[in-house]
């Protein structure tokens, strides 16, 4: 069948197996020719290429608990389980997910393999550091239990190692106590780049922090955003909430968005945030997923699809990078839909994983020819500056900008050679990127 | 609210399993692998069930209904809600040559159940509330080509349940008829999806809503009451030329 991820760029014709439990997903690795290789997918929310490969195993059905420790907060589940089914079991309960994306239709297994991070980067780091365990489905079809402690190696490489180690079946995750549902939220505008970096710097200590930026304001207005604070408020009903109200049903004319909706957009978009009160105490599922609220939003940018570009640079270069980068990206009238920059906190030990110290900014394009050729000035700001590119973004980096980007790369590609020597597990990115071997794709 | 599940683990009764846990329901599962019936006990126990008991059984042994439904009812006290879902999607290619193949199809879809109704008919009048619902098919509205063996038993379980509903009504017994559609899951994994197909979930979801305001026959998604009625429709001077 014809498969895509969530920027619905590219497309594959792939194989898809739908094991219905982790026995079954045991049997298929074992009955898999080594001809064509292998990627476990799980809601198929990564952006890129990195769940694309000749046969693709879906954790769709890997998706029950297993059990739940409402004293201690550890949730043991299938890796196919989404976050928001996660959240709706331990609500109730008073706990919560330390590390949310800014989607909650990704699964556990997926979490891990993109070692995703939130808002709160900064204070309670990635989403696999308050990962206790999982198992991992190896190349041998042997299933081996990884955490920090055991199996330390393939821990380390699996959490953020994009599926290339094996197929992650089940995990325990460690959640945190909330006072409530609520977020106490603080939004501070600003009115350039200067004073969105000091609206995140002076705001360090707040749990959540990002700004959404306005990125075709030029000059003077460079980089003005809406800075947004929150706190878990205390007290209300531990009630999860779906939430889902708008559904896209179909790919919308790309030349829709251009240069003049864009912007007429961006500046909507910063002055109604301009207007709303400084101060508002949102639901967590508003405040954590404002975009989940439109199903299939990604059709919004037509049937090319769209490719995001999420870097990170090091504080000491962030500002001239990010200014650099709003500056090509205005001057080329290329805006995105919503750019937004976050301050990261330390970065932790798996080898693959995005997040280190500094700023990471976000931003969407939809696909058409002219973008690749910007994204490469792009690609050498954020070299030059020494950053580099979110795996679970990228649809389009060169091996040179991987290698160059993530220097723990030849310790990934020594465990890969370890644990998967014949490379059955492997993406379309991975083959891009040099990380598995280069196979004709049918 | 408590609930026997009959084929608990296939993909629409585990839906629909989970939608009840949220909802604290007490479960008595009954199905045909025993390490799936005790991963779906604790997924339930997790999202909020209870598990009253579990009991691995091959359907097509109809001599242990008796004793397997009795113990759960036994368990349970009383039930609320029983639901089959258990069924096979037989290759019909080798079922319209080869009877065995056939007598198969139709023992596990059609056969097994109506065994179950009878035993379930006389506990349910006897406790003299309850719902009883079974999943049949949108394909026993009329024998298609490429499915008629599967249709013809899932036709014989509709056909049936009419005449059953009456029956048990009398004793302030309700009886849903759930027709799904194409249905994404394990059962028809072999099928290349289009956009008629729906999830598991969206059935579970009809479900729920039919049992709750006591409907006689669901079709799942709705639409394809539409569609069957168009079916249905189709004389058959034009219907023996479609292939589809």
């Amino acid at each position: 069948m014809i498969l895509n991820s969530w920027g619905r760029y590219p497309q594959t014709v792939a194989n898809l197996l739908e094991p219905r439990s982790a026995a079954a997903a045991q049997r298929l690795v074992n009955a898999h020719s080594k001809e064509d290789s292998l990627i476990a997918r799980g809601a198929g929310r990564s952006y890129g290429d990195s769940a694309l490969a000749p046969v693709v195993l879906s954790s769709r059905f890997l998706d029950s608990f297993i059990a739940f420790d409402e004293a201690s907060g550890v949730i043991h589940c299938g890796a196919g389980i989404s976050l928001d089914t996660v959240l709706k079991v331990a609500i109730p309960k008073q706990w919560f997910l330390t590390v949310i994306p800014g989607s909650k239709f990704v699964t556990v297994g997926g979490a891990i393999a993109a070692d995703v991070h939130g808002k709160n980067h900064h204070v309670d780091g990635t989403f696999c550091q308050h990962i206790i365990e999982f198992t991992l489905l190896l190349a041998s079809g042997e299933t081996v239990i990884c955490s920090p402690a055991n199996n330390p190696e393939l821990f380390h490489g699996t959490c953020g190692g994009m599926g290339l180690t094996g197929i992650i079946v089940d995990a325990k995750i460690q959640l945190s106590k909330t006072p409530g549902v609520f977020i106490e939220q603080t939004a501070i505008v600003t009115e350039n780049l200067q004073e969105t970096f000091n609206g995140l710097e002076e705001n360090n200590t707040s749990k959540y922090s990002v700004a959404w930026l306005d990125c075709l304001a030029l000059g003077d207005k460079l980089g003005r955003s809406a800075v947004y604070l929150g706190e878990h408020a205390t007290g209300g009903k531990f009630k999860h909430k779906d939430g889902l109200t708008i559904s896209v049903p179909f790919a919308t004319p790309a030349f829709l968005l251009n240069k003049y909706s864009m912007t007429a957009f961006n500046s909507a978009y910063f002055n109604l945030k301009k207007a709303t009160a400084k101060k508002s105490k949102p639901h967590y599922n508003s405040f954590f997923f404002p975009l989940d609220n439109i199903r299939h939003w990604n059709r919004l940018y037509g049937s090319n699809g769209f490719l995001q570009y999420q870097f990170v640079v090091p504080t000491e270069a962030a500002h001239s990078a990010i200014s650099d980068v709003l500056k090509k990206v205005a001057e080329a009238g290329k805006g995105s839909f919503l750019t937004v920059l976050k301050k990261f906190g330390k970065a932790n030990k798996n080898l693959l994983s995005f997040p280190k110290e500094g700023y990471t900014l976000t931003l969407d394009f939809k696909r058409e020819k002219s973008l690749f050729p910007l994204l490469l000035e792009l690609d050498d700001i954020v070299l030059a500056s020494g950053g580099r590119l979110y795996l679970a973004k990228d649809a389009r980096m060169s091996e040179s900008m991987l290698k160059k980007g993530y220097p723990e790369w030849e310790a990934f590609a020594r465990l890969k050679a370890q644990v998967d020597p014949e490379n059955i597990f492997g993406s379309l990115q991975s083959q891009r990127l040099g990380l598995t071997a280069k196979q004709r794709i049918r | 609210m408590k609930i026997l599940i009959i084929g608990a683990t296939s993909a629409i009764a585990k839906a629909t399993a989970r939608l009840y846990a949220e909802q604290n329901a007490e479960f008595f599962i009954l199905g045909r692998d025993e390490a799936r019936l005790a991963a779906l006990g604790d997924d339930l126990t997790v999202r909020g069930g209870k598990l009253l008991g579990t009991t691995a059984l091959d359907f097509t042994s109809t001599a242990e209904h008796k004793d397997a439904l009795n113990t759960a009812f036994e368990t349970m006290k009383s039930i609320d809600l029983s639901l089959i879902c258990h069924g096979d999607l037989p290759d019909q290619s080798v079922c319209e040559s080869n009877y065995e193949a056939a007598l198969s199809a139709i023992n596990v879809n059609a056969l097994s159940t109506l065994s179950m109704l009878g035993i379930l008919g006389e506990l349910f009048m006897e406790q003299g509330n309850g719902t009883i619902a079974v999943v049949t098919s949108v394909a026993g509205d009329r024998g298609r080509q490429p499915n008629y063996v599967y249709g013809a038993a899932k036709a014989m379980v509709s056909t049936y349940l009419q005449g059953f509903r009456g029956r048990v009504f009398q004793h302030g017994v309700h009886v849903l008829d759930i027709k799904p559609g194409l249905v994404d899951s394990p059962m028809t994994a072999q099928f290349e999806k289009g956009p008629l197909w729906s999830e598991p979930e969206i059935v579970a979801k009809a479900i729920l809503s039919g049992v709750k305001y006591k409907r006689h026959t669901i079709y799942s998604p709705g639409y394809w009451r539409i569609i069957m009625l168009v079916v249905t429709s189709i004389p058959e001077f034009i219907f023996k030329r479609m292939k589809f």
